[in-house]
């Protein structure tokens, strides 16, 4: 499928003479000495990236890594001095201004770091401006103001003015009124940041929510990283102008590209971010409900492991048997372990982030199952995999992992997971 | 002679205005004739109409307005005004000083509002008219009224073209100030969301605007008021020919009655149009 924008060797200059620094640019000189030989600014410098249809991708960097320019340059509200922007295939830096601003008006809507909210207008007049922009009667773009004011969860508000709004509030708004004309692309540019960090976190829901209804495609911009690995399927990382990583969060959480992103990574809050999925190692021992008991308990035995996950043939997931109860079976002579299966283990989505786990690890004994939509076992997560992504963040990591990673298959499992529950 | 130059004559510059002058009076003649007649011809018309009925029925209809406006106080404060001026018997001068300035603001704004646009939004027109505003608003006010003659002849006209060009400049001041104080990231939504130039100016710009331009047409009629004054010098008639011929004939009480009439005027439109601006602000 074709990406939604296509951002092709995008370059910004600012300056009267950007051909100056395109030369010194090319022979690899830095932001510095381009603006103090030639008193040009090089804003981005060769850009690429594409976004798919339905995703969000956050632009992030520290202020004046030219993350809100290279926003404008998607649709020119800077004028970009070099590259491509390709949205559904056309190139929007070919376009005459009134075919610019029809697409402005069709396929954008753009969300604001200080709202820009018209202090003039009522919020429901707000809300409708992109529809009044492109012609569309009262009527009709007040019907669609209010379903959208809805969506955010403003209905009644609308005959208020924005300076009788609370700052999220306030955004609410400027996301209403962005999603009013129903655009494909929502251009977000620091849109949380000027919020406090409850709201903030609440805004960030309420938009992974409302995406997963519309699936819009997003590109979103911020300085913090938080919020970049809370709300990006991707994560465009930027430096001095320059793009320096580019991957989902985990790539970025686990292998950073550089020092300058390691440095970004540092100080995550990695429980928020890590997944079971990420982290999850295949389960030690496996059983089936028509094995007998002294099946099931060999392999225990084999992998020194004092209980077992029982699968049905498809794989998804029936509960655990302890190798007690096993040997007890043997001794009754029972001929399938089905009568010994308990089953009151908690399984996790793949997605559920390390810092639940942690906690139900401090509840349990047996490993942590994690499985699919389907309820099928795709693996298990023991205390020891969560030190160990955790502590993966350590400059010295290597020699940790070494620890951690001892021996083959379930082995490295095993010892933590006993230190941490005792088997009965 | 301690006031010749040496070795070159006096440049003659008031020769060269002169020259200008006149040539634009030639070539110019129709449109100033045209003016004349419709400018002359509508002051004269409104003149009559508020003579026509008895004084406190227009006293009345414009204490309505003004409280309407402005509110209980100022209606009040409106009507009392008046009524006082009435009774000084300057009611006829006060009909025609209110119409000139009314009149030749309606002039000043329509030719302001489209200079103080372009100036808000055009960088290198502002850098062309800012010296143009200064040397109009630091001119003596009585030297518009010797060229206005040559054109319109003496009368309220001539009154007019000179009230216009003296009480233009805040107005035009003011819209481009207006215009430039509208923060630059509603300019850029507005953008974002694909305005035209017309759109951003009128949705956007214009509106946010208001209360500033209000206040320039708040100091434009101020000025236009003093000037209407002056303008008696060259037959504007009104309230300021009471003053001149007080001052002709050294009668001081005669010159304060008329005087103080004027300040009467003023404060009624200075408190009505500023609570124009002030309704838009609140919102």
């Amino acid at each position: 499928m074709q990406p939604k924008i296509q951002v092709k060797n995008v370059t910004k200059i600012f300056g009267d003479h950007p051909e100056q620094a395109f030369e010194l640019l090319e022979q690899g000189l830095g932001r510095k000495e381009i603006q103090q030989r030639t008193g040009q600014t090089v804003g981005i410098h060769d850009v690429n990236f594409d976004v798919d249809q339905g995703e969000i991708l956050v632009v992030m960097g520290l202020s004046g890594c030219g993350k809100s320019t290279l926003i404008r340059c998607l649709n020119r509200l800077i004028e970009p001095s070099g590259g491509q922007v390709l949205i559904d295939g056309e190139d929007i830096l070919q376009l005459s201004q009134k075919d610019l601003l029809e697409r402005r008006r069709r396929k954008f809507g753009m969300v604001f770091q200080n709202f820009a909210l018209f202090p003039h207008r009522s919020i429901v007049d707000n809300t409708a401006f992109g529809l009044e922009i492109r012609g569309t009667t009262r009527d009709e773009r007040h019907g669609k103001a209010l379903e959208a004011l809805k969506l955010v969860g403003l209905d009644g508000w609308e005959n208020a003015y924005p300076s009788q709004l609370s700052g999220g509030m306030q955004q609410r708004v400027g996301l209403a009124r962005a999603l009013a004309a129903d655009p494909d692309i929502l251009l977000m540019d620091e849109a949380f940041s000027a919020l406090d960090p409850l709201i903030r976190r609440d805004m960030q829901n309420e938009l992974l929510n409302l995406q997963a209804r519309m699936k819009k495609t997003i590109v979103f911009i911020t300085h913090d990283l938080d919020e970049a690995l809370r709300l990006g399927d991707r994560i465009v990382l930027m430096k001095d102008g320059y793009v320096v990583q580019i991957g989902s969060p985990e790539e970025i959480l686990s292998s950073p590209a550089s020092r300058y992103v390691e440095r970004f990574v540092e100080d995550v809050d990695k429980t928020q971010v890590l997944t079971a999925g990420a982290i999850m190692r295949d389960a030690p021992v496996l059983a089936s409900p028509k094995d007998g008991p002294r099946t099931a308990l060999r392999r225990m035995e084999q992998e020194s492991f004092y209980c077992s996950f029982v699968v049905q043939r498809d794989g998804t997931l029936e509960g655990y048997i302890w190798a007690d109860d096993a040997a007890e079976a043997i001794k009754r002579k029972e001929k399938t372990i089905e009568g010994l299966i308990q089953r009151d283990h908690q399984p996790v989505k793949p997605d559920e982030p390390i810092s639940t786990l942690i906690q139900m690890l401090a509840d349990t004994r047996i490993p942590v199952p994690v499985v699919d939509d389907q309820g099928r076992l795709v693996g298990t997560v023991v205390k020891s995999n969560v030190l160990a992504a955790l502590a993966d963040n350590q400059p010295d990591r290597e020699g940790q992992e070494d620890d951690t990673a001892d021996g083959e298959g379930g082995g490295d499992e095993k010892a933590p997971a006993e230190s941490a529950a005792p088997a009965p | 002679m301690s006031q010749d130059f040496p070795f070159v004559g006096k440049f003659p510059l008031s020769d060269y205005i002169d020259a200008g002058l006149d040539w634009m009076t030639q070539a110019f003649s129709g449109v100033t004739r045209g003016i004349s007649t419709v400018l002359g011809g509508g002051v004269e018309t409104v003149v009559a109409v508020l003579s026509f009925p008895p004084p406190w029925v227009v006293i009345l209809l414009i204490a309505a307005l003004a409280w309407w406006i402005a509110g209980r106080r100022v209606g009040i404060g409106t009507a009392v005004g008046l009524l006082f001026l009435w009774n000084l018997q300057l009611w006829d001068a006060t009909i025609e000083t209110l119409t000139l300035v009314l009149f030749a603001t309606a002039v000043a704004v329509i030719l302001a509002l489209p200079l103080g646009i372009l100036g808000g939004l055009s960088d290198g027109f502002k850098r062309l008219i800012m010296p143009i505003l200064d040397l109009m608003q630091t001119m003596p006010a009585f030297v518009y009224l010797i060229p206005a003659i040559p054109f319109f002849g003496l009368g309220q006209v001539s009154a007019m073209f000179a009230t216009v060009i003296f009480s233009m400049p805040p107005a035009i001041r003011l819209t481009i100030l207006g215009i430039r104080q509208v923060p630059g990231e509603l300019v850029e939504a507005s953008d974002a969301f694909g305005a035209n130039w017309w759109q951003k100016l009128f949705k956007v710009q214009l509106p946010l605007a208001v209360p500033t331009i209000m206040a320039g047409i708040n100091q434009t009629i101020m000025l236009a008021l003093s000037m209407v004054v002056i303008a008696a010098m060259i037959g504007a008639g009104g309230l300021g020919s009471e003053v001149w011929r007080a001052i002709q004939r050294l009668q001081p009480g005669d010159g304060f009655e008329a005087g103080i009439a004027i300040v009467i005027l003023a404060m009624i439109l200075d408190r009505v149009t500023q609570r124009i601006g002030q309704q838009r602000k609140q919102q």
